[in-house]
């Protein structure tokens, strides 16, 4: 036994345990559990019933009645577990049930109705996944809608960003001009001003534009972003101005420099920017929030609060959209998570 | 600020794809804006390329700025300028008609007031504990061990989530028949509705936030860390100098000037506290959880009579306090820039 555990607690460098190491280890075990359990336990529900999802105490796997076809009936019928008087247990088929009493087929024999009280049987369950769940609010309410106002968001808004921003960083890294200190500063200081403070009066900005309740309404305010700007300026500042010289006696224009010499050179940069503004634009909530009334304008983070803040939460249906929701951002982290990493890293942007 | 330098010269295929259509739309643009470079000449094009940037950011953020500030100033139920009137410092006189500060219920606004206690409280305990934790994650995390990447990704997912998808996940685990009263009732406990007990929405609210945002701060302590020389560490061994003195002597120190940036930007976040606890808890019970963003986004928009002066009076104190916040930031960050530490 003891070779065991002295294999077990062996180390690198064949040193001893310190307290650090076990301190580090229940770390990263709590945070393991902590972080990811929530996480895990959203998917398993995001796959129960909504009979299943309201027992107390919850199960561990979606569970849900089993069904089996009983030739006679045209539907397949939920099996049902039945103590019988002698104490043995027969699984019979429930055909349909009045007041407190059920009745039951046996599936080899469906001729013989068997009445057995509501509180004799239990139902035969098996681990099946509700993908109702999933298919009936994109198809019955505007999920699907709310997807594609989020995808249009997120897309239009990061493209104008990347574009608006790399011009104006090209323009405040490359070229010499009055005011150019004063432009940067100004984009510097409103790196300070953050939304929730200017919320009333961009509201009547954006009411004025006429595009309260549109969709450009919530892409617009937020596709200059000094963050953006500043980061690719940055950049910018380490391409070689002689690389420009060159182009200019090649007789290039400085539209042709900007996107077929500066752009390419900068893709690691508008690459940042690019993963950071996808983020931004498909998590907002305050904005989408106070600028969308209509439904149908909706983006998928203002459709799932209004629906989670309904008199009767449909709770099977929120948990498989916030599922879905966050399958893009998944799948981001899982291909880009060194750009995000690094990025957050060296700027401390977010 | 060298910020992609480590993944520089391997551009994602991602953006090649996305370059086809981009090529398109920019070799169209040639002729239109040769012209305009004829028209204004090579210096003139430095604003050209500025301008489409600062029109949107002077639409939709310096105009803003200007407006909230006037809207202060001004009453009514109106919502256009032209037809509010004036009436100089009233709102926030209103917002200041208190007869105690320490007892909301005393005050005019005792909501506002109500949400600058809660307010205070959350930014205290939230960011001493996320600071402490992230701490904590950072140090785990720096030490050598197998799959680091895979524990970076743990702590880190939380953070890319969208407030509304963390908002529910956790009103799902903390409900009256939710996955936490689940194990209590399994360990003789009693259930306890965790969101409609006014300590507990405000414990729940801190502890959402500081899960949610972690990874963030850990990643920037780790850097930090990373940066750190070996041989210091080394030398420390050599003298044979206990780990808690390593820490306390070399490891704190060095680390500093990017602990001072953590706790700034957790500040700055903490103050403008809204998404997640709005979703978790709606403010309540009652005004327990309100907080300043919610107080300004329900008096000039959620409520019916919304009152916009008020809201903008109020906006303009949080900016005060958030600049404030931001100088210290900067500072925080220069002096790290300054000494070197990446």
């Amino acid at each position: 036994m003891s070779a065991v555990s002295t294999f077990l607690l062996r180390r690198r460098g064949g040193k001893g345990w310190h307290w650090t190491d076990v301190l580090a280890y229940v770390w990263l075990g709590l945070g393991l559990f902590l972080m990811f359990g929530p996480i895990l336990w959203l998917a398993l529900s995001s796959f129960k019933t909504p009979a299943n999802l309201s027992e107390f105490p919850p199960t561990f796997l979606p569970l849900d009645t089993r069904m089996a076809a009983v030739s006679g009936y045209e539907k397949p019928l939920p099996l049902y577990r039945v103590k019988q008087d002698d104490g043995s247990e027969r699984v019979l088929a429930q055909v349909r049930r009045v007041g407190l009493t059920a009745q039951l087929v046996d599936p080899a024999d469906p001729q013989t109705i068997i009445r057995v009280p509501i509180d004799k049987r239990i139902p035969e369950r098996e681990v099946r996944l509700a993908t109702g769940n999933y298919t009936e609010p994109l198809q019955q309410f505007n999920f699907l809608r709310y997807f594609q106002n989020s995808i249009f968001v997120t897309v239009m808004a990061t493209i104008i960003t990347l574009i608006v921003n790399s011009m104006a960083a090209f323009a405040l890294s490359k070229y010499e001009f009055k005011g150019r200190t004063a432009v940067l500063g100004i984009i510097l200081a409103t790196l300070m001003v953050p939304l929730s403070v200017i919320v009333v009066p961009l509201y009547l900005v954006v009411n004025e534009l006429q595009l309260f309740d549109t969709l450009w309404g919530v892409i617009l305010p937020t596709v200059a972003t000094p963050t953006g700007v500043f980061l690719l300026r940055q950049y910018m500042l380490t391409i070689p101005d002689e690389l420009i010289d060159a182009a200019r006696m090649d007789k290039a224009s400085e539209w042709q420099i900007y996107w077929r010499i500066v752009l390419p050179l900068a893709a690691p940069a508008l690459a940042v920017l690019a993963i950071f503004s996808i983020m931004w634009r498909w998590n907002d909530f305050l904005w989408p929030l106070i600028v969308l009334s209509r439904k149908e304008q909706y983006t998928l983070q203002v459709g799932l609060n209004a629906f989670s803040g309904e008199l009767n939460v449909q709770w099977h249906y929120v948990l498989a959209m916030t599922v879905i929701s966050i399958l893009p951002v998944a799948a981001i982290f899982l291909f880009l998570q060194r750009y995000i990493t690094s990025g957050i890293a060296n700027t401390g942007l977010k | 600020m060298s910020i992609v330098s480590e993944t520089r010269g391997q551009a994602p295929s991602l953006s090649i794809v996305l370059a086809a259509p981009l090529r398109l739309v920019m070799g169209a643009l040639n002729a239109p804006m040769s012209f305009v470079q004829r028209r204004f000449g090579l210096g003139g094009m430095g604003a050209v390329f500025l301008a489409p940037n600062m029109l949107i950011f002077g639409v939709f953020v310096l105009i803003p700025v200007a407006i909230n500030l006037a809207y202060s100033f001004t009453g009514g139920m109106a919502i256009f300028f032209g037809e509010r009137h004036v009436v100089g410092f009233e709102q926030y006189r209103t917002l200041f008609a208190c007869g105690d500060y320490t007892q909301p219920a005393t005050c005019r606004e005792d909501a506002f007031w109500q949400s600058i206690h809660n307010t205070i409280f959350f930014v205290l305990v939230q960011v001493t504990v996320l600071v402490l934790a992230a701490l904590g994650t950072a140090l785990v995390l720096n030490r050598e061990m197998r799959s680091r990447g895979f524990w970076r990704a743990v702590f880190f997912f939380p953070v890319l989530l969208s407030p509304v998808v963390v908002g529910l996940i956790w009103k799902w685990i903390l409900q009256r028949d939710g996955l936490l009263n689940a194990v209590l009732v399994d360990y003789g406990f009693d259930r306890t509705l965790w969101l409609a007990e006014r300590n507990w929405a405000m414990f729940w609210a801190i502890f959402v936030s500081v899960w949610a945002h972690l990874g963030f701060y850990a990643l920037i302590l780790l850097a930090g860390l990373q940066a750190i020389p070996r041989d210091l560490y080394e030398a420390a061994m050599m003298d044979g100098t206990g780990r808690l003195r390593t820490f306390w002597r070399i490891t704190l120190p060095l680390l500093w000037p990017n602990l001072l940036v953590v706790i700034t930007l957790a500040l700055i976040r903490a103050v403008q506290i809204f998404d997640e606890a709005y979703v978790l808890t709606g403010g309540g019970p009652g005004t327990s959880t309100l907080f300043i963003t919610q107080y300004i986004y329900e008096t000039g928009f959620a409520h019916v009579l919304r009152n916009l002066g008020l809201a903008s009076a109020a906006s303009i104190l949080m900016g005060v306090v958030l600049v404030g916040l931001t100088l210290l930031q900067l500072m925080a960050s220069n002096r790290r820039n300054r000494e070197g530490n990446r």
